[in-house]
C-alpha cells in the first residue's frame, strides 16, 4: 500500500499544527482533524474569510474571488487556506476573520448578539 | 396591501470561479436542467417545474456573488408602467435588449438602494416542464439530486434596507410579509410580490450588493433530509441543517456552491394573501427567527456572504 504524503501546516499565531495530506487544502484538513485556528466560511474561495499568508513553504492555489485575494496579496503569498494545499512543510499567519456583517441598531457593524 | 403587476422571481444570474464545477453542482446536485449555453459562455437552467426557458445563469467570472436578480411582470404594459413609475420615484432605469439572454425578452433594470440589480420583464419563451398540459402526470421522471422544483427567492445584504423595502412596497407593491426589528430599527425585511411567505429578502449589512443566498423550492422535510445526504455523498459544503425557520416556517438546509456562493433548498412555508398582516419578529428573539430549534444566532450563517 502506497503511504500518501502529508506535510505538516504551522500557525503562527497560535503555535498549533496539523497534519494536510498533498492535494487537500488545508481548511478541509482542519476540519477534517477536529482542529481550529483558521476561521471557516464557505470553502470554496468566496467568502475571504479563511485568508491567510504563507510565510513558509511550497504550496499550489486554485482560483480565489479577487473581491478578497488581489494580485498583489497572490504576489506575496496571501491566499484563502480552503484554495491552498501544500507541497511542503508550511507556515503561515492568519489574516481573515470572521467580520459581523449583520447590523443592528446600536451601530451599522455591531453585532446583533 | 395591494396586488402586484409583478408576478414571481423569474431568474437570478450568478457568477462563478469555475463554470464546469457549478454546472455539475446547479445540474447534478440541486438537480435543475441545463437548458442552453449561449455565445458568451453563459449556462442557463431551470427546475424540473418551471414552465419558463430558464430560471439560473451561471457566468464565470473572477469573483463570485450575484450579478441581478430578475422578476416576470403580468404583462408588457405593466413593464412599461412599472418603468415609468420606477423614475418617477427617482429611480433611474435602463433597457437591455431582448435576446440579450437567451430566450428572455426586453429587460428594465434599476439598482435598489442596497446596491443590488433588478431587472423586470414581461416575455420570456416558454418550455414547459416536459408533463404536457392535457391530462399531465404529477412529476417527471429522471431529474437528477435535491430535485429541485423551482428557483424561489434570495436573501440579500445592503445598507439602506429602509430605502429598499419603500421602492418594492411602494413602486412595486410588494408585501411587507416579516420582519425583524431592534426597536423600530429594521434589521430584516421579508417581501412577496405573489402567494408566497417571500420572493425576496434582505438583511442589513455595512456593505453594499451582498448576496446572502440564492433558494429553491423541493418537496417534503423528507426531501430535504435527503437533499443532507447529497451534501455528505458529494462533500459538499454545508452551512447548516436540516432545520426549521421561525420566520416563513420553511423546512430548510443551506450549503454553498463550489465558488462559495450559499444555496438553500426547502419546503412548507405557508400562503400569504395581500389581505394579511406583516409579522414582526423582535432582536431579543432572533435566534428562533432564523433556526426555531437551535434558537441561537449563527455566525457563519449571518456573517458569511459573497
Amino acid at each position: 500500500m502506497q503511504t500518501e504524503m502529508t506535510f505538516e501546516v504551522r500557525i503562527l499565531d497560535t503555535g498549533e499544527s496539523f497534519p494536510c495530506r498533498a492535494g487537500e487544502n488545508i481548511l478541509k484538513a482542519m476540519e477534517r482533524l477536529g482542529r481550529v485556528g483558521i476561521p471557516v466560511g464557505c470553502r470554496g474561495g468566496g467568502c475571504g474569510v479563511c485568508k491567510v499568508q504563507i510565510r513558509g513553504g511550497r504550496f499550489t492555489t486554485q482560483r480565489m474571488s479577487r473581491a478578497h485575494v488581489s494580485e498583489a496579496e497572490e504576489t506575496v503569498g496571501v491566499a484563502l487556506a480552503c484554495r491552498l494545499s501544500p507541497m511542503s512543510d508550511i507556515d503561515l499567519k492568519i489574516v481573515g476573520r470572521m467580520q459581523k456583517k449583520m447590523a443592528c441598531a446600536t451601530g451599522a457593524s455591531q453585532p446583533v448578539t | 396591501m395591494a396586488q402586484s403587476p409583478v408576478l414571481r422571481p423569474g431568474h437570478v444570474v450568478l457568477r462563478v470561479l469555475d463554470l464546469e464545477a457549478a454546472v455539475v453542482h446547479y445540474r447534478d446536485r440541486l438537480g435543475l436542467q441545463e437548458i442552453e449555453r449561449d455565445g458568451q459562455g453563459r449556462v442557463y437552467l431551470k427546475g424540473w417545474d418551471e414552465q419558463d426557458w430558464f430560471s439560473v445563469v451561471l457566468r464565470e467570472a473572477d469573483r463570485p456573488g450575484m450579478d441581478s436578480m430578475a422578476f416576470k411582470v403580468i404583462s408588457a404594459a405593466a413593464l412599461d408602467s412599472l418603468e415609468k413609475d420606477l423614475n418617477a420615484y427617482g429611480c433611474k432605469t435602463a433597457r437591455l435588449a431582448a435576446g440579450e439572454l437567451s430566450h428572455c425578452g426586453e429587460r428594465v433594470r434599476f439598482t435598489l438602494p442596497t446596491g443590488h440589480a433588478i431587472d423586470l420583464y414581461a416575455q420570456k419563451d416558454y418550455m414547459g416542464n416536459g408533463l404536457g398540459r392535457v391530462n399531465p402526470d404529477p412529476w417527471l421522471e429522471g431529474i437528477k439530486g435535491m430535485q429541485a422544483q423551482r428557483f424561489d427567492h434570495c436573501l440579500l445584504y445592503g445598507a439602506d434596507l429602509d430605502a429598499t423595502i419603500k421602492v418594492l412596497t411602494e413602486v412595486l407593491k410588494f408585501d411587507l410579509t416579516e420582519k425583524v426589528v431592534d426597536g423600530d430599527f429594521v434589521i430584516a425585511a421579508f417581501l412577496s410580490c405573489s402567494n408566497k411567505a417571500h420572493d425576496i429578502a434582505f438583511v442589513r449589512h455595512a456593505e453594499d450588493n451582498k448576496f446572502h443566498h440564492a433558494s429553491f423550492l423541493i418537496g417534503t422535510w423528507e426531501e430535504v433530509l435527503r437533499a443532507a445526504d447529497i451534501i455528505s455523498m458529494h462533500e459538499i459544503s454545508l452551512d447548516l441543517g436540516p432545520t426549521r425557520h421561525g420566520i416563513t416556517r420553511g423546512r430548510t438546509i443551506y450549503f454553498f456552491d463550489p465558488s462559495g456562493n450559499r444555496n438553500e433548498v426547502f419546503c412548507g412555508d405557508y400562503t400569504w394573501y395581500p389581505d394579511h398582516q406583516p409579522i414582526t419578529w423582535t432582536a431579543d428573539q432572533i435566534g428562533r427567527a432564523i433556526f426555531y430549534h437551535d434558537r441561537k444566532l449563527n455566525e457563519n450563517f449571518l456573517n458569511v456572504v459573497t
